[in-house]
């Protein structure tokens, strides 16, 4: 096997980790509240801004940069709850996500208005390691490991606390849960801070190998949508599986073409595979 | 009616004299109105009856940018150039639309369908920038004053142009609005599966406004691209302008004829308006703006503001939950 492409596929596999922790976040908020967050990736935005603003220009020490940023994006998150779907959770869902596509146009210019368009960077760069001739990332590889973490402390979270149960069972069935004495607003909030504290994560991850600019989200905000979909709306696993599955495709694409046309083929193998399977890859 | 018809010919009477009287910037604001309220039209047709694309970037783009390549690469007039544009994006439509309707795409999955098609052409004219000048952006041959390459100095032309463009969609917006379609579209934005039950061809109505929709705004890319004589992938197709058109038509109001050109006439006024109170130091403060009356109007009046207008004055049963899905 062509060693660089063996290259690109780990790569493929590196970048499956971050954009699966995003997705997890995404179809978590889509299970509980039936909501897309469409300006989910700039929250990863004012993340990495966050990081960036501590860690660079403040002086902090990265670990609390980083934790900052994460408990910010998760109040954030209970903030975007609060504001924009609670008072219009009963109209209908398009109107939840216009709403919050309000909100990313919103975030993209008052980032803008504050930081400029210039790309900043934290700054770290940490090692590249070789093994056989394969040159891997160490900020890839972090990201990859954190990234898993990630899944699995939610994991564990949905499944041995009491509000995790509660969270998945009103991903079940919303009214039944009612009846079952779940106090629903608790249970969005909590779901809106963990969705929060996810994109914090991945805003974390992010800010070690990408610049920071105020339309970075709409570099990878679609191709997390378009995974989540590919997935199933709301179904974790199956976004988990599409993550890996389109990071693959962009990465394997990228080694024979260009970024762009990798994304293209991405998008356009999304679109055929909708027409195949319309309810999402792993759908029954 | 008299009265009704008197105000409109008055209203028409102006509209064609304002180029007498008005200064090159204001001739440049009105026509950006007219065009963007055009394409806000257009993609009306399809959002009031709960089709809510975020793919119309993908058609804006691939009419702008197919008469500018021709041009440039084949001297090929733009009044070949648009109609071929205009055609691949009903192409686009109805090779995106068919399926979704077939399968039952709609809601979320119509929305983030169409959203991966504006990225999907934005992305591809990036590509391909050997021949389209990829994020740099693309700027058709110059001809001067010409018939022929549809190409104008004097404002006064495309003021026209776009005036006549601009009467044309809300022409075709009053006949969906006031035809037998409109009350079939209405019924399957309500409960698709009850509509085919009654006997509406769900398909061929949601095509029909589909393809308009498409044929409509890729026009509008077209000659939006020959007035302004430069093109760029993130002004004309991509996420962002899919979401410009969506919100504009939304905070103008879908559901009323003028509302998609409020919402052209608004959102302009407040970016220029901020532009010259601020100056361009503050760079983002219009979208900053823009973004919050965005949300707060999706709250407070999902109907836009000749929506709430025209509910104050109760006609016949149009308060419905909106949009639906």
């Amino acid at each position: 096997m062509d060693i660089y492409l063996l290259e690109a596929v780990i790569n493929g596999i590196l970048l499956g980790g971050v954009l699966a922790l995003l997705a997890l976040g995404l179809n978590l908020i889509f299970g509980v509240i039936d909501v897309v967050w469409i300006a989910y990736a700039d929250l990863v935005m004012c993340g990495m801004y966050a990081i960036y603003w501590f860690y660079a220009e403040f002086g902090w020490p990265l670990p609390l940069a980083c934790a900052v940023a994460l408990l910010g994006v998760a109040a954030l998150g209970v903030l975007v709850h609060v504001l924009i779907i609670a008072p219009i959770l009963g109209s209908a869902p398009i109107n939840q996500l216009l709403a919050t596509g309000g909100l990313l146009f919103f975030l993209q210019s008052f980032a803008t208005l504050l930081f400029g368009t210039e790309f900043r960077n934290v700054g770290i760069r940490l090692p590249i390691i070789e093994i056989a001739d394969i040159y891997i990332s160490t900020a890839r590889l972090l990201a990859f490991a954190m990234a898993l973490a990630g899944a699995v402390a939610l994991y564990v979270f949905l499944r041995r606390t009491f509000i995790g149960t509660a969270i998945r069972a009103i991903a079940q069935d919303r009214d039944i849960v009612g009846l079952m004495g779940v106090d629903q607003r608790r249970v969005y909030l909590v779901t809106s801070a963990i969705g929060g504290a996810l994109a914090g994560l991945a805003a974390c991850l992010l800010a070690l190998q990408y610049d920071v600019h105020p339309f970075i989200g709409n570099t990878f905000g679609p191709l997390i949508f378009i995974i989540c979909v590919l997935g199933g709306l709301g179904d974790m696993i199956g976004g988990f599986v599409a993550a890996f599955i389109m990071a693959q495709i962009i990465s394997i694409g990228g080694y024979y073409s260009s970024t762009e046309l990798s994304y293209v083929l991405a998008f356009v193998f999304f679109i055929a595979l909708m027409f195949v399977r319309p309810r999402g890859v792993l759908a029954r | 009616m008299t009265a009704r018809h008197a105000a409109l010919a008055v209203a028409l009477a102006i509209l064609a004299a304002l180029p007498l009287v008005a200064s090159p910037y204001f001739m440049h604001l009105l026509i950006q109105i007219l065009l963007w309220g055009f394409v806000y039209t257009a993609w009306s047709l399809m959002g009031r009856f709960g089709l809510v694309s975020l793919g119309h970037g993908a058609f804006m783009g691939v009419g702008a940018y197919v008469p500018a390549l021709l041009w440039n690469y084949y001297g090929v007039t733009p009044w070949l150039g648009i109609p071929l544009g205009v055609a691949l994006a009903v192409l686009l439509a109805l090779v995106i639309g068919y399926p979704c309707f077939r399968l039952r795409v709609v809601g979320h999955y119509f929305a983030l369908v169409t959203l991966a098609l504006s990225q999907v052409v934005m992305l591809s004219i990036v590509a391909a920038r050997d021949f389209t000048g990829g994020s740099l952006g693309f700027t058709p041959k110059a001809a001067g004053h010409s018939w022929l390459a549809l190409q104008f100095p004097e404002k006064g032309y495309f003021y026209g142009i776009a005036l006549v463009l601009w009467l044309a969609g809300l022409a075709v917006w009053w006949r969906i609005d006031r035809g037998i379609g409109r009350e079939a579209l209405d019924a399957i934005s309500e409960d698709e599966e009850a509509a085919a039950a009654i006997g509406i061809d769900v398909m061929r109505e949601k095509l029909r406004v589909t393809v308009a929709s498409a044929a409509l705004t890729a026009l509008g890319g077209a000659i939006y691209g020959q007035y302004m004589m430069y093109l760029n992938p993130e002004t004309v197709s991509g996420i962002a302008v899919s979401l410009q058109i969506v919100f504009a038509a939304i905070v103008g109001g879908m559901y009323a004829v003028l509302g998609p050109t409020a919402g052209a006439v608004l959102t302009l006024l407040l970016n220029e308006g901020l532009r010259v109170a601020f100056g361009t130091s503050f760079i983002g403060a219009a979208n900053t703006i823009y973004g919050v009356l965005l949300i707060l109007c999706i709250i407070f009046m999902p109907r836009g503001i000749l929506g709430a207008l025209d509910r104050v004055k109760p006609r016949d049963a149009r308060a419905k939950a909106v949009p639906a899905e």
